[in-house]
């Protein structure tokens, strides 16, 4: 007989750890839906390549390169030596894409941290006092929804623009422009997030958990940070995503009217500057740049299309 | 027996759209240390408003205290700032609530949960707390506690889940703690292992403690005194004996005979009190339950009664004497 099999009268004895495979992590029910979400894994390795790209291509490309101008090859078509062609003061374009793609990247993670933090807080005090506290915040919010973004930006743009000098980090010379354009994007795109935040906070803050909470002591600022946040990471996280390519296009937007980005220091978004003098005449200039904006915020929203399908609490599929 | 709780006249009301929620109306009762009593009476008649109350855990606005004191080892809880309260909470008040499944952060570990209190109190380092956690949760009969500290609330199931919650709300060896029908959201097997579980701990820690249920047949084998309440009032508060004994409400009277005896034919039918407890959004006038009342006089309907004795430690608001049927 069998070890596993009751003798007549006796109780089975199976521990669950025998019985079932231990239950999935949330983590792995994340994965297992993002997964099924084919644009969604394209976006992704889309994104993993465009980060190869703009970083790995610093082991092929110094950051002179970039910026060395040769007179002799202005507006030059792609040739062998020059893959995508060199614009209008000589500079090969190849190189200018990988060291403005470094910049563009890093504008749209930092907008979106500044964006998200400033939207988070707002938010969750909002939602979580409610009252008078809601009430001014919310208006204020709504405030800054009011005023459309673009006209806010190049205001701020043209105002703050060369109010901070180039610094040097990680042995680059960055323009302060960068910052400048990171913190104004941060400033102007976070009322969507705070008003989703509060949402959260307003139902969440009813939860008979937030009361037992408080019912041991809990301080306020644990409650909302501790007890309440992590429970709207999703959409947290789903804006956050899209954040990033928002912020990208922004950038490109901005730096393409020239108030963004000054040169030599490139982004994608300021090497469309100047090339739509030559649209016809030399698609290089653009096509480059600008494919490379589409892809990337094309990528980052499938993933965020992915995210939020994998992350929705409300998704019984497994 | 030194008293460690004293409420007086506590009235808590709520200012809603609807007009206001008259929910607890001047509530007395004293606590000894080391003492339980049992609330008991219907859904919605200001057992959990009251300890709420007690516990600083009103939401204000809506909810507003106008009178009446709390008053905790000689302090007013009522009169307390929230930083004072939230050193109390928890550390010498404890509160246990209804549904497991809903009281514990699902996306906290229970290790995290149950330090919380222990770290906010008693200033110790996660390690140190960690420790204390896995000796409260063998405490409360979870097996292989220090490998289930990094579990989640969704791996335990709804017993094993009250069991953590008993575990966080005596983490620091509260005083009192107030268990809010710990065990209505639990099967009936369950319910007993909690029960006995809890007056284990209590005999351990000599805690006092307040138990709020609607299951009179819970309150026996718990409880040394009870207060009934209805409509945001106590209308009768005695010792367990005198109250299945002897019980001189006619509100109580009616609680009992809805109870489900073994002791009693089968084909006895449960007696249910005709009709439903009164709108809470009028201001009380006359006996609360005076419309539903076997007993009920002229004057009912017109004085409200207030809690008087009646015997050694036995107060009723009631004007009738319901064993002789006059007018007391």
């Amino acid at each position: 007989m069998e070890s596993t099999t009751a003798a007549p009268g006796s109780v089975a004895r199976l521990f669950p750890d025998e019985l079932e495979t231990p239950p999935l992590s949330l983590r792995q029910l994340t994965w297992r839906r993002f997964k099924r979400h084919k644009m969604a894994i394209f976006g992704m390795i889309s994104l993993i390549l465009l980060g190869f790209y703009s970083f790995g291509g610093m082991l092929l490309f110094s950051e002179a390169d970039a910026n060395f101008v040769d007179t002799k090859l202005i507006l030059q078509a792609p040739t062998a030596k020059h893959f995508f062609g060199t614009d209008t003061i000589g500079r090969d374009i190849l190189a200018r894409t990988i060291y403005g793609g470094q910049i563009s990247i890093i504008i749209g993670l930092t907008a979106m941290l500044v964006e998200t933090i400033i939207g988070v807080v707002i938010g969750a005090l909002a939602g979580y006092y409610g009252g008078l506290i809601d009430s001014l915040l919310m208006r204020f919010t709504e405030t800054v929804l009011t005023i459309p973004q673009i006209f806010l930006l190049l205001v701020m743009a043209k105002y703050f623009g060369g109010s901070i000098p180039e610094f040097e980090l990680f042995g680059r010379t960055f323009s302060g422009s960068v910052i400048v354009i990171i913190l104004i994007i941060g400033f102007t795109s976070w009322p969507y997030l705070a008003r989703i935040v509060r949402a959260e906070f307003l139902s969440l803050k009813e939860n008979e958990f937030i009361l037992a909470a408080k019912a041991i002591g809990t301080p306020t600022s644990q409650i909302i940070f501790r007890h309440i946040l992590p429970n709207s990471a999703a959409p947290i996280i789903v804006s956050a995503t899209l954040g990033v390519a928002n912020a990208i296009t922004l950038e490109a937007y901005i730096s393409f009217l020239g108030l963004g980005v000054r040169p030599p220091t490139p982004t994608w978004g300021n090497m469309l500057e100047r090339a739509y003098n030559y649209i016809e005449s030399a698609y290089w200039l653009w096509l480059f740049p600008g494919l490379l904006i589409a892809l990337i915020v094309l990528s980052i929203n499938f993933v965020g299309d992915g995210l939020r399908d994998a992350l929705d609490p409300r998704s019984r599929a497994i | 027996m030194n008293t460690l709780l004293q409420v007086r006249e506590l009235t808590t009301r709520f200012h809603t759209p609807e007009g206001t929620v008259f929910a607890v109306n001047g509530v007395s009762f004293d606590l000894g240390e080391g003492e339980t009593l049992a609330v008991v009476g219907e859904s919605g008649c200001g057992k959990s408003v009251t300890m709420l109350s007690i516990m600083g855990l009103i939401p204000k606005p809506p909810g507003e205290i106008p009178k009446g004191e709390a008053l905790y080892i000689k302090r007013d809880l009522l009169k307390l700032s929230d930083a004072e309260m939230q050193h109390i909470r928890g550390k010498e008040i404890a509160m246990i609530f209804q549904d497991p499944m809903t009281s514990l952060n699902p996306v906290l570990s229970i290790g995290r949960q149950i330090t919380e209190s222990l770290r906010t109190h008693l200033g110790i380092d996660q390690k140190a707390a960690n420790q204390r956690a896995v000796e409260l949760l063998e405490q409360v009969g979870i097996s292989e506690a220090a490998r289930r500290l990094a579990d989640f609330p969704h791996q335990f199931s709804g017993g094993m889940r009250q069991r953590v919650m008993i575990a966080m709300a005596l983490a620091c060896v509260p005083n009192l703690l107030i268990a809010d029908e710990p065990t209505t959201a639990l099967d009936v097997t369950i319910q007993a292992q909690i029960i006995e579980l809890v007056i284990q701990l209590r005999e351990q820690l000599g805690m006092a403690m307040i138990w709020i249920t609607h299951d009179l047949g819970v309150v026996a084998g718990l409880a040394e005194r009870v207060t009934v309440m209805y409509a945001g009032y106590i209308v009768e508060e005695a010792s367990v004996d005198d109250l299945y004994d002897d019980p001189r409400h006619p509100y109580t009277l009616a609680l009992l005979a809805a109870l489900p005896r073994v002791d009693l034919r089968r084909e006895r039918r449960l007696k249910s009190i005709p009709g439903a407890p009164p709108s809470l959004l009028v201001e009380p006038k006359g006996c609360p339950f005076a419309p539903r009342c076997e007993y009920v006089r002229e004057i009912c309907r017109k004085e409200n009664p207030v809690l008087t004795p009646v015997a050694a430690r036995h107060k009723i608001a009631c004007w009738v004497d319901i064993n002789s049927g006059d007018l007391r």
